[in-house]
């Protein structure tokens, strides 16, 4: 049977040249980079080299890059040490209601410890209006978190135009950039944030090993204390096989960014137009605003996502309703909930995401396939009339 | 979501989908928290259940759930129907993780709703 993996915002297969990396880093240079004999020295290099990719990937100095174990961590860092850092000042957070569970539930969390979070809505196409944000930025407010593109949706947000009203208030702007991150160019001086997350098993590293940038002077408290890693901001010996294979990934995803982003997009294309086609009463998410190439999100009416995502993986397809995180929990999605996706279609949705590896084939099978498996749901479900 | 055989080999082959014309009994119940809906057909003779057919908007689960439900009911007598409880129907599925057990309560409720409009009749 045929094998597709379309669930890349989940995460990425490590590419064979960031495997060999990884294997160097494990089997010949695995030394601890804080040792002063050769062996420390020796893996000392590889953070350095990693640390200068990453920079010059978001065109910032390399001391603004830090190293931690993914985007959750990431995202805790910034907001609990932003938090921490300037309760004094305000304890005020803003966020958006299609934020990723790293994000809401920190800020349920810091909601606990005495911080007030405000949740800002999208529109129908899952965008998040500056000046929405604006209007909820006051004396108290502390710190802005939006992310770049929504990992069900791939809808990009105006984080520029957010960044310029927030940091006009004198208030720190962060962006989970995590699915965006080596997908397309990312200038930090262009967003204008002062944080900004990303992680290594999106981009075809290993999980395990992601990052933050924090601009210079930026007030931030670690979550982690010890050995003083990562300049005293992230402690914990370095995942020096994950960083050497994070740099690896970040050359390649430079060196093929606009070849894969235009092929991603026509493959893109070719699904959804396949999909609307074949297939009645089908609603494609955020389709009218920019959005990542290589996420859709397809939600067919008076089905169940998880039935068809089923259906699917009996036949060699793999993807997810929504996202991975959120798969097990009874409630629809909150991204498709906060975008007012009409009740007909708020259960029945599919993540396609994909990848590097998806070929024109991939997406042809499962446009030979795919509707099918709906109209077989829709046969059994008292919800479709036909 | 790890599913047991049973209910992966339900969701498969569902058994007995579908609609009964003028049925004897029926009921049409919903989940609005997970949007689980599930339609149950009744054919009843003799106070006996002598066929039954269902149509399932749902997870994996609530289809199996479905699917089993009108196994366990063809045969049965009303007395005996309205026994079949989410317990039973829980572990005729092999065992439903704690997020999916609301599929065999759904089920449940079917059976009940249907067979009170029946006694009501």
């Amino acid at each position: 049977m045929r094998q597709v993996y379309l669930d890349h915002n989940a995460t990425t297969p490590v590419l064979p040249e960031v495997l060999e990396t990884l294997l160097h880093y494990y089997r010949e240079d695995f030394g601890n980079p804080s040792s002063v004999h050769r062996y420390g020295r020796r893996v000392r290099v590889v953070i350095d080299d990693t640390r200068d990719c990453v920079a010059d990937m978001l065109g910032v100095p390399a001391s603004a890059i830090f190293f931690c174990s993914g985007g959750t961590e990431a995202n805790n860092t910034i907001l609990q040490g932003v938090a921490a850092a300037l309760k004094g000042r305000g304890r005020h957070l803003v966020t958006s209601q299609i934020e990723h569970p790293a994000v809401l539930d920190t800020c349920a969390y810091l909601a606990q410890q005495g911080y007030t979070v405000t949740y800002v809505p999208v529109d129908a196409h899952g965008v998040v209006a500056p000046e929405a944000v604006r209007e909820t930025l006051t004396d108290e407010t502390i710190l802005v978190s939006i992310m770049y593109a929504n990992n069900e949706t791939g809808v990009l947000q105006p984080i520029a135009d957010i960044a310029r009203l927030v940091r006009q208030r004198g208030i720190l702007m962060h962006t989970d950039a995590v699915q965006v991150f080596g997908k397309m160019p990312l200038r930090v001086e262009e967003l204008g944030v002062d944080f900004l997350s990303f992680s290594g098993h999106k981009l075809y590293a290993p999980k395990g090993i992601g990052g933050w940038y924090a601009r210079p002077g930026a007030p931030l408290q670690a979550l982690l204390h010890g050995g003083h890693q990562e300049r005293s901001m992230r402690s914990g010996t370095e995942h020096v096989a994950g960083i050497a294979g994070l740099g690896k990934a970040c050359a390649i995803a430079m060196r093929d960014m606009h070849q894969e982003w235009e092929r991603q997009q026509q493959l893109q294309q070719c699904l959804e137009h396949g999909v609307q086609e074949q297939i009645p009463e089908v609603r494609i998410q955020g389709a009218e605003v920019p959005r990542l190439p290589n996420t859709t999100n397809v939600a067919f009416a008076g089905v169940e996502g998880e039935a068809l995502m089923m259906s699917l993986d009996l036949q060699g397809v793999a993807l997810s309703t929504g996202s991975a995180c959120s798969s097990g929990s009874l409630e629809p999605s909150h991204v498709l909930r906060a975008m007012g996706v009409p009740a007909a279609y708020l259960h029945g949705a599919l993540r396609c995401s994909l990848g590097r590896g998806t070929t024109l084939a991939d997406i042809e099978y499962v446009l030979e396939i795919l509707p099918g498996i709906v109209q077989q749901a829709r046969a059994l479900s008292p919800s479709f009339a036909s | 979501m790890q599913y047991s055989d049973i209910v992966q080999e339900h969701f498969e082959h569902p058994r007995n989908v579908g609609t009964i014309e003028s049925a004897d009994a029926e009921a049409l119940v919903s989940n609005p928290a997970c949007g689980d809906v599930m339609h149950l057909y009744l054919r009843i003779e003799n106070n006996c259940i002598t066929d039954a057919k269902f149509k399932t908007m749902g997870c994996p689960a609530a289809i199996a759930a479905g699917s089993i439900t009108t196994e366990l009911l063809i045969g049965r007598d009303v007395e005996a129907a309205l026994a079949l409880s989410r317990a039973e129907i829980n572990t005729a599925l092999g065992g439903l993780s704690p997020q999916k057990v609301h599929t065999s309560v759904l089920a449940e409720d079917a059976v009940r709703a249907a067979l009170k409009k029946y006694r009501q009749r």
